[in-house]
């Protein structure tokens, strides 16, 4: 019954650990506002907004898991990752989750640090790793955007799980004992299967988008030979 | 989007709550919240008194008790979690209504209820209060990077969007013969997810060349042309609410 909602509230985590965290998200946060002011350009910028938006709104859709009784949601790390790149990306999470602290009330407001960690940081950076090592290995074909796409996704929702274990491994306000390693495996399970729907949701808009407009693709710019002009506008935006 | 730049949370009306600006508000929640936290859990008047304070503030912004508790029910999975907390923490024992929970469990089941409960409330007093616009330039004013609150803005601008291009291309798959119902509208809507994203980008592009073209350099007027900034005055009235939360947190550590 444990996983549910990923975004964790006051009260679970003790103190200490969460101003280690929090202490950690600042410091991961300054790292991308810097990298992250050099990529914002005049087709980032909307773009950033855009994928922000779309993340809220996509964390609104909650999957039931009815084997476990529980439900989660969609994080949008690795769709940031792959549109904004991973410093832009890790902001656009962080963004979502501050609103939804500071507003909805959805993640406590002292857990703050715990919660960018876990998926800000750690699901953005998990799934710009595999998504750079695997649009090196695969060919570059569509049938390539669409498994690393889907394969990011999928890991870097249970890798930032997994965050949450360690983290109520390190601070939990209550001493689960043996039960933590319960704790670990509902987790992962659990999040395997939002995984799963992730996945599909990210491989679908960015082959979506890769097909249009793939100067929009952050993760495919580096890929591209440098003499290809950047702008291949259809749909007549500009 | 033009008129309101409320939200569903918002709740119109002219508190002296609803009169203090943005970043006051911003720093009193999140100080309160912080001051929750820190409280002992076993010091159980500590949390009556913040249900007080809660309380109290909630009829200065005219917000009603429904209101707040109806929508307090987002936490509802951690409360599931810490009803499971009893069952799976270590350590002695109690007798509970002859169930043997752990003791260890209880304390922490009801630290998650009061700490998450009493954060929830005043976040939904703060989304009561102050519209989305003005959270953006509360955050501004207390220096918060330019990147983050660029990004927020247009995120928040962008929300609306979505929600009009799903509801454009809804009308159109039912105009052209698709008739979805229950749970089939999802199959439509994940096909078409890609597209309402393209769609989306592509308009909010045009709104965001239209406002560079008209000399947006990235922040909104209403921010550096500084008015409304909070006064001297002002942030005292809104200081008393952590203030009394701080020293509430700092007796029960005390006495703890």
């Amino acid at each position: 019954m444990e996983t549910l909602a990923m975004h964790i509230s006051n009260g679970i985590i003790d103190g200490p650990v969460a101003a280690i965290f929090a202490a950690l998200a600042l410091a991961g946060l300054t790292a991308c506002v810097l990298r992250g002011r050099r990529d914002l350009d005049d087709r980032l910028a909307p773009m950033a907004g855009l994928v922000a938006a779309f993340i809220f709104a996509v964390q609104m859709l909650n999957f039931p898991i009815f084997t476990a009784g529980v439900s989660g949601h969609l994080l949008g790390g690795a769709l940031a990752a792959m549109l904004v790149g991973p410093w832009v990306g890790a902001l656009c999470v962080s963004v979502v989750l501050v609103v939804q602290a500071l507003v909805f009330g959805d993640g406590g407001v002292a857990m703050l640090g715990l919660n960018i960690t876990n998926m800000a940081l750690l699901g953005t950076a998990a799934a710009y790793l595999l998504i750079a090592l695997m649009l090196r290995v695969l060919p570059r074909t569509r049938a390539g955007l669409a498994v690393t796409a889907f394969v990011a996704a999928m890991l870097s929702v249970v890798v930032a799980s997994q965050g949450f274990v360690v983290q109520y491994w390190l601070g939990g306000t209550t001493d689960l004992g043996s039960n933590l390693a319960g704790l670990a495996g509902t987790m992962a399970g659990t999040h395997l299967l939002i995984g799963i729907g992730e996945g599909l949701i990210t491989a679908t808009t960015v082959l979506t988008v890769a097909k249009v407009r793939p100067d929009l693709v952050y993760a495919l710019r580096s890929l591209r030979t440098p003499t290809t002009p950047a702008v291949p506008v259809s749909g007549g935006v500009r | 989007m033009g008129a309101g730049h409320g939200h569903v949370l918002y709740r119109e009306s002219d508190s002296p709550v609803h009169r203090l600006p943005p970043e006051v508000k911003i720093v009193a929640m999140v100080v309160f919240t912080l001051a929750v936290v820190a409280t002992p859990r076993e010091a159980f008047w500590a949390f009556g008194a913040y249900a007080v304070l809660v309380a109290v503030v909630a009829a200065l912004a005219r917000v009603g008790p429904r209101w707040l508790l109806s929508r307090a029910l987002i936490e509802l999975p951690f409360v599931l979690f810490a009803v499971a907390l009893p069952f799976l923490g270590s350590g002695d024992r109690v007798e509970v209504l002859g169930l043997r929970l752990s003791e260890d469990g209880l304390h922490g089941a009801w630290n998650i209820l009061a700490k998450g409960t009493l954060g929830v409330l005043a976040s939904l007093l703060l989304a009561a209060t102050t519209t989305t616009r003005d959270l953006i330039v509360g955050l501004d004013r207390l220096h918060c990077p330019q990147v983050l609150t660029q990004i927020a803005t247009f995120m928040l601008r962008y929300l609306d969007v979505l929600v009009g291009e799903a509801r454009r291309m809804r009308v159109a798959r039912i105009s052209r013969g698709d008739d979805p119902r229950f749970l089939w509208q999802l199959r439509g809507f994940a096909a078409g997810i890609g597209a309402l994203f393209l769609r989306a980008f592509e308009r909010g592009e045009r709104v965001y060349l239209a406002m560079l073209s008209r000399g947006y350099t990235g922040r909104m007027p209403a921010v550096w042309q500084g008015e409304g900034a909070a006064s001297a005055g002002q942030w005292l009235v809104a200081a008393t609410v952590p203030v009394l939360a701080a020293s509430i947190a700092a007796t029960a550590v005390v006495l703890s």
